[in-house]
């Protein structure tokens, strides 16, 4: 797969390459006998404005699937390409380059939010934006962004006085702050009810279509595949196209 | 649309998650703030309360200038060695030969019970000092051989009042009193001439008022210790070590620096030392219960935290904002002590030893916060072994 297919997008800046590419993972998780093999020669492309969908059994891998291409965690053996950056030499220049390459270029949507309980919607994205910003922080304004997953009237509410679909919003639109050039996608329809997690993921594929975003979201949640673009499943640590 | 967030987003951006925090869990940690603050009145009082205590002891020393030696008898138990020392004139005269030296004034000191003509009865401290010499107090004359100056704060004494001295009925008359409190060893000092002190201290004195007669026949060349002031600038004067001993090796004495000298009032190093074991365990448990309330506290949002991880805040970003966290606590908090101990410190009982005084409670307010955000420092520590992987996955 190649990144010819460039949907309607502004984010072309990046010369280097677009969307993600796992080549041959390998992950070994724990230690002598506990050690678990929970990647085994994983390939996958996803192209820039694709939403890929990662379905398959609990402990299947798809969590580390996620944290491999997230930075997270480092693949035993394989390579990691994202946004064309090789994550191993990123790396080697040390976790703070790795912070650096997160906050800028990857953005993280959680299970149920996981937004920072003493922030108002407002103040969540401020913060995304402070963390990966030296300067500017004043003149960014986080109102745009609520506004376009339809949270703009929340904007002063803390976590708490939100209902989870409304968290989950927030909780994307904290993820676009930065212009990432890679969403990854975790359970976000976990909490939710099916209207909501139909809302949801409809939500974060259209943001993805219309930003050109790459973006693999693992989830258990079959009702809501019908928004991706396409579906993998994960079994014991393999990878395979799934049937819908 | 309406810019309605609240908020201020001008804040520089460690403490922009920082101040909110502490917003939101202000349940949590005005609790905490409490406790800093009762920390930090205690320690006021505290410091109060020691400071009163060394003015109690040794204000009347305190007062000499700073250049002031005192050479005690060679072999003088340190412990109360003021009255327990007798020197004499050959000694007097030796230091008096030392190059440094630029005056050498003999000194009597003995404690006593009188009754005042009231029929109250006092306890003084008898400073036999000679008239117009740098140990008698300033501006008083002390020509009268039966007129004393007290300390200024002393109680139920005032000018006239006849004092009697127990047992042997001297009669002596307050004619003065220093500018400032006066007290050696808990008791009111009585200034008296030199001579005057020798002829009670030789048990030679009649009942009534000593005469100038009287004073006059007194054969005693003996007194209690001998202060030194040395020449500005010198080594003497800076209570150097070996320019005391070299004057202590001719004149047989052993010479203390006015600061050395305080120990050896009656229990000042035992009050001192009391007051300042309970101040640092203080300063201990102020630490130790701070980093108690961060390490709950970093646990608690242990999940927060690595979700910032993972959205790239770096580790050095979270400890500082922790860190910051408790430096605001801690300061809010003690000042806030701070205001609560020096507003009951005046309201503290008249004849209590206490004095606030602005260094100390400076010094013990820059420790409090100083020790609390180390005891913090270690609690936030663990967040640097927080895994931003752990933000993924069922949690919450």
């Amino acid at each position: 797969m190649t990144t010819t297919s460039t949907p309607k997008t502004t984010h072309d800046d990046d010369a280097v390459g677009t969307g993600l590419q796992l080549r041959d993972i390998t992950l070994d998780v724990g230690d002598g006998a506990a050690k678990v093999r929970a990647m085994d020669s994983v390939n996958l492309e996803v192209a820039a404005g694709e939403l890929l969908a990662v379905v398959g059994p609990s402990g299947a891998g798809k969590s580390s699937l996620l944290a491999v291409a997230g930075a997270l965690a480092a693949p035993t053996s394989g390579d990691v390409r994202v946004l064309g950056e090789d994550l191993a030499a990123l790396r080697k220049r040390g976790h703070g380059a790795l912070a650096t390459f997160r906050c800028q270029h990857l953005g993280f949507v959680f299970q149920s939010g996981n937004l920072i309980p003493a922030l108002t919607a407002a103040d969540q994205l401020r913060l995304a934006y402070r963390l990966a910003h030296r300067r500017g922080a004043r003149s960014f304004d986080p109102l745009p962004l609520l506004d376009a997953v339809g949270m703009s009237h929340r904007a002063s509410h803390r976590p708490g006085e939100l209902s989870g679909g409304e968290r989950q919003r927030v909780g994307i639109a904290r993820a676009l702050v930065n212009d990432p050039g890679l969403l990854l996608v975790d359970e976000p329809t976990a909490a939710l009810d099916r209207k909501r997690s139909h809302e949801i993921v409809e939500l974060l594929a259209a943001r993805c279509h219309e930003r050109g975003i790459a973006a693999v979201m693992v989830t258990h949640d079959h009702d809501v595949l019908t928004h991706c673009d396409r579906v993998v499943e994960m079994v014991d640590g393999h990878l395979s196209a799934a049937s819908r | 649309m309406a810019r309605m967030v609240p908020g201020a987003s001008n804040l520089r951006t460690c403490v922009f998650l920082a101040l909110r925090e502490l917003s939101f869990a202000r349940g949590r940690f005005s609790l905490m703030g409490v406790v800093i603050a009762l920390i930090a009145v205690l320690m006021v009082l505290l410091s109060g309360l020691s400071a009163g205590l060394v003015n109690d002891g040794v204000s009347g020393l305190k007062a000499l200038p700073s250049s002031t030696s005192f050479a005690f008898d060679a072999g003088t138990k340190q412990d109360n060695a003021f009255s327990r020392s007798v020197v004499d004139e050959a000694q007097l005269a030796a230091w008096r030969d030392q190059p440094e030296v630029a005056e050498a004034s003999p000194m009597g000191v003995s404690i006593v019970n009188a009754v005042t003509d009231a029929g109250d009865q006092v306890d003084l401290t008898l400073f036999g000092v000679e008239p117009g010499s740098f140990l008698a107090p300033e501006g008083s004359a002390l020509d009268d051989p039966g007129g004393i100056v007290v300390s200024g704060t002393a109680a139920n004494l005032d000018l006239g009042t006849v004092v009697t001295l127990d047992r042997i009925d001297t009669e002596l008359e307050v004619v003065g009193f220093t500018d400032a409190q006066a007290t050696f060893g808990h008791v009111d000092i009585a200034y008296l001439p030199l001579a005057t002190w020798q002829l009670i201290a030789a048990g030679e004195a009649p009942g009534g008022s000593p005469t100038t007669e009287q004073v006059a026949a007194v054969d005693v060349d003996e007194f209690s210790v001998i202060g030194l002031k040395g020449v500005p600038g010198s080594a003497l004067a800076a209570g150097d070590a070996e320019a005391l001993a070299a004057g202590d090796a001719v004149a047989e004495t052993t010479t203390m620096s006015l600061e050395e000298s305080f120990n050896a009032s009656p229990g000042y190093q035992a009050e001192t030392l009391t007051l300042s074991m309970i101040q640092w365990f203080l300063y201990a448990i102020g630490a130790l219960v701070v980093g108690a309330f961060f390490t709950v506290w970093t646990i608690q949002r242990s999940h927060e935290l690595a979700v910032l991880r993972a959205m790239g805040a770096s580790a050095r970003y979270l400890l500082r904002d922790g860190l910051t966290q408790a430096a605001i606590l801690l300061i809010v908090f003690t000042a806030v002590g701070v205001g609560v101990g020096v507003g009951l410190g005046a309201l503290m009982p008249e004849g209590m030893p206490f004095a606030l005084e602005a260094p100390a409670i400076a010094v013990a307010s820059a420790l409090t916060i100083v020790l609390g955000v180390l005891g913090a420092a270690v609690a936030v520590l663990r967040i640097t072994r927080i895994e931003p992987i752990s933000a993924l996955g069922g949690a919450r």
